[in-house]
């Protein structure tokens, strides 16, 4: 295992498939990683994601994405090497995770390695309940995790 | 479509489809119409609320926005104490307003240097800007690291604070860990003033407005949790008196309510607000660089809110300090709370305006109805009648630069959409 690793779920809990990031990290909290640091994160203020990796060898990001493909598709970047897909807009109230990244890029605050895994949403109303496909597919990037964190080593 | 008629649409969440929008018609150079839409998640909470326990409202209404959780916590609490007949003071009450400072720094400066200084100094967002100015964005993203330190102390951590309770908080901080945070909190008021000074240079469009500001006053202190809610225009009420005074009517275009006064219709909430009716409230160090860098005790043009949330990070800065230099760790960390049949109400400055919560709560403590107020549906009718303003005033910029000026007016705002969501927008290419 690294001497340090960040895993950060981020999403809402309380908007549907928008809590897969979440689910994610929860699902990981029931092993034990040494020197892995789990993280839940809202995403409205992503720019603690800047203090969150600044000592870590490897961070993960997990998060729900809107792309249009069909409900349970994991993608996964690597934002070290090319910019995330980003909001065509800013929103006036928070500050997300892809600008979070960008920004640290602009500022030299990039983490050592980043890995983003993306999990494609259908049903964000208010509600506390996952699509079927997004939990399934949480659990297949738990797994990835896992074999990252093996990697890593 | 008549080339005399134009309509500017803006969905400036992209996110979610009609979570947030903006649509304005034109017809003959003459604004015609303006509907902002804002959702209302806090009626999801509202429903889930009831049936649950009393302690339980101050963690689930935190959820309700990522931003401002103590400020949702802390009217839930305030709110619980006021049925329950309770008051906490002395260095609880201090702790809270702490707590509240640090709220107040993460979200003013979060939204001066990320979200709103770009648009004055003519960058599309804070990354184009930290190109040109790194250690400008340096400086605001550590003091807003300064204010999450506050926040994480007392609160357990520093996103969904998890210390704190009805009658106070689970753990106080002895008085050496809380001295910790003073040199840290040093660097931040100095930053704080550099921030008035440089946002007090940005260019400013003309634009006084005649508003009804609506805020807590108190006898002594510039508002967070306590007070009475006051106006410009008249209104002097205890928070109890809330529901006699303000209406919630249903917008068809919008699943947001629209309020406004009873008597003289919109109104607005918010650091504009509590400056103007609380001028005299601030420290002598905010209202000394208020007057000479800044609006002097009055400001209506919605454009100059970042100077004004700016003396408000001045502010939070040199109460933070103050508290902290008079503190005494107290004997327990929370009063005690016997739960009875009752209805309480409570009122605290969140950094967007004014919150409001009431919940009614059966002999066990149990939540049988609550209704949540935030600012930003406050103020929506009176963001619509500003923007009707604006745009008259702007009619003649093509239809691009228009709705980017939108965009920017609404920004003035710092419109908080509460229970977002923030999946990623993706744009994949598949060969």
């Amino acid at each position: 295992m690294p001497l340090h690793t960040v895993i950060i779920g981020v999403g809402n809990e309380y908007r549907g498939d928008d809590a897969a990031g979440l689910l994610v990290v929860r699902m990981l909290k029931v092993h034990e990683f040494p020197g892995v640091e789990l993280v839940e994160c809202s995403g409205d203020d992503s720019t603690v994601l800047l203090d969150l990796w600044k000592t870590a060898e490897h961070t993960i990001l997990v998060d729900a994405s809107c792309s249009g493909s069909p409900a349970g598709t994991i993608t996964r970047f690597d934002p070290i090497n090319a910019p995330v897909p980003r909001s065509t807009l800013t929103s006036s109230h928070a500050f997300s995770p892809t600008e979070a990244i960008e920004l640290a890029r602009q500022l030299g605050e990039l983490p050592r390695s980043l890995a983003v895994y993306a999990i494609e949403g259908k049903n964000f109303a208010a509600g506390t309940i996952l699509s079927p496909e997004v939990e399934q597919a949480a659990r297949g990037v738990t797994r990835r995790v896992i074999a990252d964190l093996q990697s890593f080593s | 479509m008549s080339k005399d008629i134009r309509t500017i649409k803006v969905d400036y969440l992209a996110r979610v489809e009609g979570e947030g929008a903006l649509y304005v018609k034109i017809k003959d150079k003459t604004v015609k119409d303006v509907k902002l839409k804002i959702m209302e998640p806090p009626r999801f909470f509202e429903a889930f609320l009831r049936g649950r326990n009393f302690d339980e409202a101050p963690d689930i209404t935190a959820r309700i926005c990522g931003i401002c959780p103590v400020a949702y916590q802390m009217s839930a609490i305030h709110a619980m104490e006021d049925a329950f007949g309770v008051h906490v003071e002395g260095q609880l009450r201090a702790l809270r307003r702490l707590l509240y400072c640090g709220e107040w720094i993460e979200s003013h400066v979060l939204h001066v240097y990320m979200l709103h200084a770009p648009d004055f100094l003519g960058y599309p967002d804070v990354m184009r800007m930290a190109q040109d100015y790194p250690e400008i964005v340096k400086r605001g993203l550590r003091m807003k690291k300064a204010g999450n330190a506050i926040v994480k102390l007392l609160g357990g951590r520093e996103v969904h604070p998890i210390n704190v309770r009805v009658g106070g908080f689970y753990r106080v901080p002895s008085r050496q860990e809380i001295a910790s945070l003073v040199e840290q909190l040093q660097w931040g008021r100095d930053a704080a003033l550099e921030t008035v000074y440089w946002v007090a240079q940005f260019p400013f469009p003309d634009f006084e407005q005649d508003y009804e500001f609506v805020a807590l006053r108190h006898p002594a202190e510039y508002p967070f949790n306590e007070g009475r809610l006051v106006s410009n225009k008249g209104l002097d009420i205890p928070v109890q008196e809330y529901d006699q005074h303000f209406v919630e009517e249903h917008i068809p275009y919008s699943s947001a309510l629209h309020s406004h006064l009873k008597e003289r219709g919109a109104y607005l909430t918010g650091p504009l607000a509590r400056y103007n009716l609380n001028f005299d409230r601030l420290s002598p160090l905010a209202q000394e660089t208020a007057r000479e860098a800044g609006p002097g005790p009055e400001c209506r043009n919605p454009f100059k809110s970042i100077i004004v949330r700016s003396l408000e990070i001045l502010y939070a800065f040199d109460e933070a300090l103050r508290i902290i230099e008079h503190y005494e760790m107290p004997d327990a960390p929370a009063v005690a709370i016997h739960p009875r049949a009752a209805t309480g109400y409570a009122c605290t400055e969140a950094p967007r305006g004014t919150l409001y919560h009431r919940y009614r709560l059966n002999e066990e403590g149990l939540i049988l109805d609550a209704k949540i107020v935030p600012p930003t549906s406050q103020n929506q009718k009176r963001i619509e009648q500003d923007l009707w303003g604006y745009v008259a005033q702007a009619i003649d910029l093509p239809d691009d630069q228009l709705t980017w000026q939108c965009e920017q007016a609404i920004r003035n705002y710092d419109p908080c959409i509460s229970c977002s969501t923030h999946f990623l927008t993706l744009h994949i290419e598949r060969e």
